[in-house]
Order: structure tokens, then C-alpha cells, then sequence
């Protein structure tokens, strides 16, 4: 009798054991530069939410936020949300948000600087927060970033396990001339990223392959 | 630099070798015997632990082998006993439902014989009476005078006769076919008879039959009970050939056991949640699929079980007949809400398919136009997915059946191979133990062939030259005794 009740004992404990605690979800912040020219790109970024929606799975976190003079501020944030565990109510989530992706493109106005520095910090913050497995850094611009006199970003950040994809960087009318400004423009940011103890930097500009997004 | 400190004729390593070898080759055979001893004992370590574990194996294949066969034709004997004890079953039906009606049978056979008879006799020629004028005629006849009163009375008579001829003819045929109607009603009972006839023979040769089948398993049971080698050998082949069977059709179950998971995985995910991870590739909503599926095949397990069809669990069969028919209307009753519960599962999933696929052509960049709706056709797949998840479980619930037989005839077929492979690897040991011996002795010759030169001078010493001509060693001529 001892002897059963060990190995019921045993199997439930098992069975308990079995639980995975690593979080299996994964959380994606994007970053929307509406900065100058780039504005006009704005269609784009929403073809990337929606293959983000399309993709992301219950339990999932997506947050989109512009890029503006100044982008450490949660008020960026134009809409975020951790998907249900139900996958009707998660596709109720997504459709609402496909809504305020949509409102928000038809109102996007340009912005006279690009706070890139400060939007990667909330969106470290954001994800953080999540406590998502894996963590996604979008950056949907031009990667130029200009900054007002008086907003300071000259700091180290932390980008720790957080991997950083920039898409869609478009060549800029001085990049055209010369190339080389371009490159050092990307590898600048790669090396910045680095430093924040990024996971991974990424660029991808042919958006026919947004698969690459969330695969390593 | 340093490798060559051992040559003697710096640069000759052939020739260095062989001054090294002519230097160590006293010690060499001084120290024959020593290493003779050594090699030996060193084949001898070897050898024998190797000669003890192939010894084991065979015992344990032995061993092994005898209880498979116990229980092989244990296994069997019950088996024969149970188609016995169903064949007399059968005949026990037969007899009753066949042969409880032969005293009716036998009843209406004599009465239709009877009739038969009776109708017979009707039949029977009746001869007609003599003639009562005939002595009169002869009276007449005996008068010698040519009388005319004679005459007319023989005249009369004549008449008479006639007429009485005419009459019984007349007569005689109206019997005739009256026999004659009387035969011909004859042909019904005959038809009757036949077909009575024919009915108890088609009966007898049914049971002919089954006594057939019964002396074969009688036989076969006989075989079993003696132990006899072609009863064992058929019992295998026979536990093989069900192997191969229950391996398939179980594969079969697998398959429908894989897309009744399927049907429920994804709503099992709105149920427990989809986020939820055991491990890190299994989800628990997949879990939960998994554990509905094996909590309908337990349940159809016990439902076999108690409607003994299946004997996985001597207690449920120990069980009294109440608890049995309880425990029975319990499992069906589970199976069914656990069929209702997919079924309902099913059109879920149908559901979440439809919004799923909704949302991704709302996000689309280029809007795909939505197929028009067809009425009727669309819900096709819907109540195709409902009915196959309310059919799946109760399909899944026949697998008890062949996965008794599965675990029957794997233990047999496993047990054959496992007393193979025993075999196989005593067998190899005790090659092994023999290569050990010969390599032994392998040693110990090619040692006296380095150090031949040695020997050479030892036997001239001991024999003279004339024996060291004949090439003969003391070894060669004294038997070893190791």
C-alpha cells in the first residue's frame, strides 16, 4: 500500500515538476520614425504591423510608438497590447489594435527632430517589462537620428537580450552621393547597439522577407 | 635527436635493431619460461571468466526459453479451452435450436408415412369376386342331352355374364382411377418428406461440421496439453503472425488517434490557454488534447473490459456481475460526454479556423475577396469534423482489443528473440574464449620462433647434432600437460 502511494506521489510530484518556468512568449516593440520625409513611408510600417499581428501568437506582447523630437515617453505609444491566452480574445485584441494602427497612419504628422536613443530606452523599458522570452526591438526608419540642442541621449544604454532590427532604412539624398556615410551610419548603430549588450542587430530592408523579423 | 639515442650505428636503424635484437635475445630466452608461464595465465584469465559467461548465457537462454514455453502454451491452453468451450457453446445452440424440434419433426414424418400407407392400401388391387353362376354354369354344362331348355338357360347365362362383364369393367376402371387420384395425391406428402428430409440432413451436417472444428481443437489442445514441439512451433508462428496484425492495426489507431488529436489541440488552447508550456516545445493545451484522447481510450479499455471481450484485468473480471455492469455503464457514459465534449471541440475549432483566417485577410496588404457563401456546401466540413470527433473516440475504444492481443504476442515473439539474441551472444563468447586460447597459443609459438637460435644451441647440447638436424623440439615431443 506504502509502495502505491509513493508512486502516486511521485507522479504528481512529476507532474508538477514538468511545468516549464522560462516564458515561452515573445514581446516586440516597434519604433515608427515620422520625422521629415519618412512620413511618407508610413504605409509601409503598418504592412509590418499587420504581418506582426498576423504572426505574434497568444501570450505575446506588441507595442508600436512613434518616433518623435523626443520619444522617452510612454504618450508615444500608440498602441500596445499582451495577447490573450484565448485565441478568440487575441484575435479580438488584434483587430482593435489593427484600428488604432490604422486611425493613427491616416493622422501621423511629421516631426521636426528623430529621437531614435530615447525610443529604443522605453521600448527596453517596455519590453523589459513583459518578461517575454525573447524580446524585439523594431526600428522602422531611416536611422538618422537628429536631436534637438537641449534632449540628451550621449549615455550608454542597456539593450541586454533584447535584439534590435532595423527596417526599411532608406538611403538619404546625401547617402546617394556618397555611399560610405550610409555604411558608417549602420555600422555606427551597430556598434552602439553592441555596446548595450543587444543580442543581435539586424537590418532588413527588402519587406518581402518580414519572416527574418522574429527569426534569429 | 633524442629518438635515436638507442642506435647503436648511428644512422642504421635496421642494422642497430638487429644488434639490439642479437643483445636481448639471451635474456629473450632465458626468460622462455617465465613468459610462457605469463602468456598462458593470461589466456587462461581471459579464457575462462569467457567460457563461465557463455555457460551463463546458455543457462539463462535455457531458462529463458522454458518459461516462454510455459507460458506460450499456458497461454495457448486457455485459449484453446476458451474456443472449445465456444464451439460447444455453438453446438449447445445447435442442438437446441435444431434438434429440440425433432420429436415434432420425427411426429409429423410418421404421420405424413402413415398417411403415406394408408393411402397405399387404398390403392391395392382389389380383385374381383368369383362369379356365383360359375358352378351353376358348370351344373349346366354337365347335361348330356342337347336340350332346348338347356339351351336358353345357356343362353341366358350368357347374357347375364356379358352384362355382368360389362359392368365389373366398368367398375374395375372406376376403382382404377380412383386408385389412381389416390396415388397422384401422393406427390405433396412425397414434395413433404423431401423437403422434411432434406432440412434434418442440412442440420446434421452443420453439426457434422462443428464437431469437425472441435475434434481439430481437440486435437490442438491435446498437442498443447502434451507439449509436444509442432504444438509450440504453431503456437509461435501463430503469436508472430498476430504480432504483425495487431502492429498494423494498431498503427492504423495511431493515425486516427493523431487526427482526433488534431482536431482538438486548438481548441483545447481556449480552454487551458495557449501561452502555457510543460516543457520547452510542449505546449499544455497540446497536453490536454493528448490526456482527452488517452482518457478515451482507458474508458474504451475498461468498456471492453467489462463486457469481457477483453481479460487486460483479472479484477475486473473478479468483480461480481452488478459492480461489472456499473462499472460498464460508467465507462459508456464517460466515453459518450467525452465523445459529445470533442464533437463540441470540433466545431470549435471550425470556428477559431474561420476567425483566424478572417483576421489575416482583414490584415492582408492586398484585401482577397471572401469566397461567397454556398448555403449548405460550407457547412459540410463543419459537420463532417463534428461527427468525426463524436465517431473517433468510440473507434478509439476498439483499440483495447488488438492491444490485448499485441501484448500477448509480443511477449511471446519478444521472448523468442530475446533467448536468440542470448543464444547469439553465448555463442559469441565462447568463440571469443577460443580465439583467447588459440591466440594463446599463437604467442607462445611465435616467442620460440624469435628466439629460435637459442633453442637451436640448446638442443645441440642436449641432443647432439643428429636430433637438432631432424628439427625436433622437447616441446614437440612431450605432450603439454597446461
Amino acid at each position: 500500500m506504502e509502495r502505491r502511494q509513493f508512486i502516486i506521489t511521485m507522479g504528481a510530484a512529476a507532474l508538477a515538476g514538468c511545468g516549464d518556468s522560462k516564458s515561452h512568449s515573445q514581446a516586440v516593440y516597434m519604433l515608427v520614425d515620422t520625422s521629415g520625409t519618412y512620413a511618407l513611408e508610413i504605409d509601409k510600417a503598418q504592412a509590418i504591423v499587420n504581418y506582426l499581428l498576423g504572426t505574434l501568437q497568444s501570450g505575446d506582447s506588441l507595442a508600436v510608438a512613434r518616433v518623435r523630437s523626443r520619444s522617452f515617453s510612454e504618450k508615444d505609444i500608440i498602441a500596445k497590447a499582451t495577447f490573450d491566452s484565448r485565441p478568440s480574445q487575441a484575435n479580438t485584441q488584434k483587430r482593435a489594435f489593427k484600428d488604432a494602427i490604422d486611425s493613427f497612419t491616416k493622422t501621423a504628422r511629421g516631426s521636426a527632430y528623430t529621437d531614435i536613443t530615447g525610443g529604443l530606452i522605453q521600448g527596453a523599458m517596455f519590453l523589459n517589462e513583459t518578461g517575454a522570452g525573447r524580446k524585439t526591438i523594431l526600428i522602422f526608419s531611416d536611422m538618422q537620428e537628429e536631436l534637438d540642442k537641449s534632449t540628451v541621449r550621449d549615455f550608454p544604454i542597456d539593450l541586454k537580450n533584447i535584439r534590435v532590427v532595423a527596417v526599411n532604412v532608406v538611403k538619404l539624398k546625401t547617402d546617394n552621393m556618397d555611399p560610405r556615410r550610409y555604411m558608417g551610419r549602420l555600422e555606427e548603430w551597430q556598434k552602439r547597439v553592441e555596446l548595450a549588450g543587444a543580442a543581435e542587430w539586424r537590418v532588413i530592408n527588402d519587406l518581402e522577407h518580414l519572416d527574418r523579423i522574429l527569426r534569429s | 635527436m633524442q629518438t635515436q639515442i638507442w642506435m647503436i650505428v648511428p644512422g642504421n636503424a635496421a642494422l642497430s635493431a638487429l644488434i639490439w635484437f642479437v643483445i636481448a635475445m639471451p635474456f629473450l630466452y632465458a626468460a622462455r619460461r617465465p613468459v610462457h608461464e605469463f602468456v598462458r595465465a593470461f589466456g587462461h584469465l581471459a579464457h575462462a571468466p569467457l567460457r563461465l559467461l557463455a555457460r551463463s548465457l546458455y543457462a539463462a537462454a535455457q531458462s529463458m526459453r522454458y518459461r516462454n514455453r510455459e507460458v506460450l502454451l499456458a497461454h495457448g491452453r486457455e485459449e484453446t479451452e476458451q474456443h472449445i468451450a465456444r464451439e460447444f457453446e455453438r453446438v449447445a445452440v445447435l442442438v437446441k435450436r435444431d434438434l429440440e424440434g425433432y420429436p415434432a419433426l420425427q411426429q409429423r414424418l410418421l404421420a405424413e408415412i402413415t398417411r403415406v400407407e394408408d393411402d397405399y392400401k387404398k390403392c391395392g388391387e382389389v380383385p374381383p369376386p368369383p362369379p356365383e353362376w360359375v358352378e351353376a354354369v358348370e351344373a349346366v354344362a354337365k347335361v348330356k342331352n342337347g336340350n332346348e331348355l338347356v339351351q336358353r338357360v345357356l343362353d341366358e347365362i350368357n347374357r347375364a355374364i356379358k352384362e355382368i362383364h360389362e359392368r365389373m369393367l366398368k367398375e374395375y376402371r372406376g376403382a382404377y382411377e380412383e386408385r389412381h387420384k389416390i396415388l397422384n395425391g401422393f406427390m405433396p406428402f412425397w414434395r413433404s418428406l423431401q423437403q422434411t428430409l432434406a432440412q434434418a440432413d442440412r442440420r446434421v451436417t452443420s453439426l457434422n461440421d462443428r464437431a469437425g472444428q472441435i475434434d481439430a481443437q481437440m486435437k490442438k489442445f491435446e498437442g498443447i496439453v502434451n507439449k509436444t514441439p509442432d504444438a509450440e512451433h504453431a503456437l509461435t508462428v501463430s503469436a508472430a503472425t498476430q504480432l504483425a496484425i495487431t502492429t498494423l492495426v494498431l498503427a492504423i489507431a495511431t493515425g486516427g488517434a493523431l487526427i482526433n488529436y488534431k482536431l482538438i489541440a486548438l481548441p483545447m488552447s481556449e480552454m487551458v490557454g495557449a501561452g502555457d508550456y510543460l516543457t520547452s516545445s510542449l505546449r499544455t493545451s497540446d497536453v490536454a488534447a493528448l490526456v482527452i484522447i488517452f482518457v478515451e481510450a482507458t474508458m474504451g479499455l475498461f468498456l471492453m473490459e467489462t463486457l469481457r471481450i477483453t481479460h487486460l484485468f483479472p479484477r475486473i473480471h473478479g468483480l461480481s456481475d452488478t459492480v461489472r455492469r456499473r462499472l460498464m455503464f460508467a465507462a459508456a457514459t464517460l466515453l459518450i460526454t467525452l465523445a459529445g465534449i470533442e464533437a463540441a471541440l470540433a466545431l470549435m475549432r471550425d470556428m477559431l479556423i474561420a476567425d483566424k483566417a478572417a483576421l489575416l485577410q482583414s490584415l492582408a496588404t492586398v484585401q482577397q475577396h471572401a469566397p461567397a457563401a454556398d448555403g449548405w456546401m460550407t457547412k459540410i466540413p463543419t459537420a463532417g469534423q463534428m461527427l468525426l470527433g463524436f465517431i473517433l473516440p468510440f473507434a478509439l475504444a476498439f483499440v483495447a482489443v488488438p492491444l490485448e492481443s499485441f501484448i500477448a504476442s509480443a511477449r511471446t515473439v519478444l521472448g523468442s528473440a530475446l533467448v536468440a539474441l542470448t543464444q547469439g551472444a553465448a555463442l559469441g563468447m565462447r568463440l571469443l574464449a577460443t580465439l583467447v586460447k588459440s591466440l594463446t597459443k599463437l604467442l607462445i609459438t611465435f616467442y620460440d620462433i624469435v628466439i629460435v637460435l637459442p633453442l637451436l644451441v640448446e638442443r645441440l647440447i642436449r641432443r647432439g647434432p643428429k636430433a637438432a638436424a631432424f628439427g625436433v623440439d622437447d616441446e614437440t615431443l612431450v605432450p603439454r600437460r597446461h
